[in-house]
């Protein structure tokens, strides 16, 4: 074992490299953070008659929180069978996932699908609620 | 250096208070948990919702005379709830149903001599929405429960598919998704005919039933059979004395099935009396 050193260097870097692959194989690609669409005809139209794009909430709320409302949702209307929300803003909104949220967000695919892949959580609301139809892409 | 037992308590002491004043002062600095809208976002019912304490039937068979009108009754179900047809009777799933007057009141069919109308009068079923509902006493979920309405309701978010309640319940009233009802059957029909979009569907693996339409109500809305029964099926609060249910029900010989259970169906059949 005249060349241990050397070896065990070489065995070293060998591993950093085949180890170290995907981390900067993906430097600069991962990590970007998914682009939503809102540009459904209902969200547009919204737009058109209010001048903004607005949830039932804050877009910052609704990102984050928006599992926790639903939810709530769900307690209100299956459990004590309150249908109305009423929110921040003192707005009423008939509580629905499937008439009311997939009214606007009518792209399941470009909307839900785009976050809850790319966080690779995979809820099954819609093994029930029906998706409006959309176009494959 | 070592410190005494009265030093460590007195440090003890003072960095407690610290730390604990310290992150009240820190988050009052901050302003955060207070929110800076100008309403409580609340939920409410609906001004439209049909409320009552005790949701029933008055169903009077004489008044369905043809199969076509109870398949309307049942159609009118089975297109809003987007039941599933899997062409096969162990895999049926079922909200309102027809059946014969054995299979209805089974305990009683000790009677040799009886009316013949009545014993061959099919009838219509749905879930009794019991008073006291054996199924809500074994679902270990609380999947079904009862609601303050009296309406026996299933939730299908919690229900994990175990059958206690199939099992508790007399009257069949039950039925499990043993399949997919998205799915497709041998001719790549789909099991849902047509999809209701305002309703969803089910999932493989949970228990449904009759809801007695609280999602009508809740709008203000009659029970779909009962809409469609053209005032066979009469709805309303059995608690109320001057409900149309009531009505029907004090001006005509009613009888309910299995009573002698003891979980108090709030279903009444009229088989007599006033037209």
């Amino acid at each position: 074992m005249k060349n241990a050193g050397k070896v065990v260097i070489g065995v070293v870097i060998g591993f950093v490299i085949f180890f170290g692959f995907p981390f900067y194989y993906n430097i600069g690609k991962a990590n970007v953070a998914p682009k939503l669409k809102y540009d459904t005809p209902a969200i547009l139209q919204y737009e058109k008659e209010y001048g903004k794009k607005e949830c039932v909430e804050s877009k910052a709320f609704m990102s984050a929180e928006h599992m926790q409302l639903l939810n709530q949702w769900r307690d209100a209307v299956v459990r004590t069978g309150d249908r109305i929300y009423v929110n921040s803003r003192g707005e009423s909104f008939h509580m629905s996932l499937q008439n009311t949220c997939l009214n606007c967000h009518s792209n399941k695919k470009e909307f839900c699908d785009k976050c809850h892949n790319y966080l690779a959580v995979n809820p099954y609301c819609f093994s029930c609620h029906i998706v409006p139809k959309e176009k494959q892409s | 250096m070592s410190i005494n037992r009265r030093q460590f308590l007195r440090l003890a002491g003072v960095s407690t208070v610290l730390g604990v004043g310290g992150a009240s002062v820190l988050s009052a600095l901050t302003g955060k948990g207070e929110a800076v809208s100008q309403t409580t976002p609340h939920f409410t019912t609906d001004p439209k919702a049909i409320t009552g304490k005790r949701w029933g039937f008055a169903i009077d068979v004489r008044k369905l005379k043809t199969d076509e009108e109870y398949q309307k009754c049942i159609k009118a179900c089975n297109d809003i709830h987007n039941i599933p047809e899997f062409g096969n009777p162990k895999d049926e799933v079922k909200w309102i149903w027809k059946d014969t007057y054995e299979h209805t009141f089974p305990t009683v069919t000790e009677d040799k001599i009886m009316n013949k109308e009545l014993k061959e009068k099919p009838f219509i079923l749905l879930c009794n929405h019991c008073a006291q509902p054996a199924c809500v006493r074994v679902c270990p979920t609380q999947a079904t429960y009862k609601r303050k309405d009296g309406i026996v309701m299933q939730d299908m978010h919690r229900c994990i598919g175990c059958r206690f309640c199939m099992a508790a319940c007399p009257f069949g009233a039950r039925s499990f998704n043993y399949r997919d009802p998205r799915g497709k059957d041998a001719n790549g029909m789909p099991f849902i005919k047509k999809e209701n979009k305002e309703y969803p569907t089910r999932t493989i693996g949970v228990v449904e039933k009759c809801t007695l339409c609280y999602e009508r109500l809740a709008v203000g809305l009659l029970p779909a059979c009962a809409e469609a029964s053209n005032g066979a099926i009469v709805f309303g609060d059995l608690e109320d004395p001057n409900s149309e249910v009531r009505k029907v029900i004090d001006a005509n010989y009613t009888i309910r099935r299995k009573p002698e259970l003891g979980t108090q169906p709030s279903i009444y059949y009229v088989i007599g009396g006033r037209e």
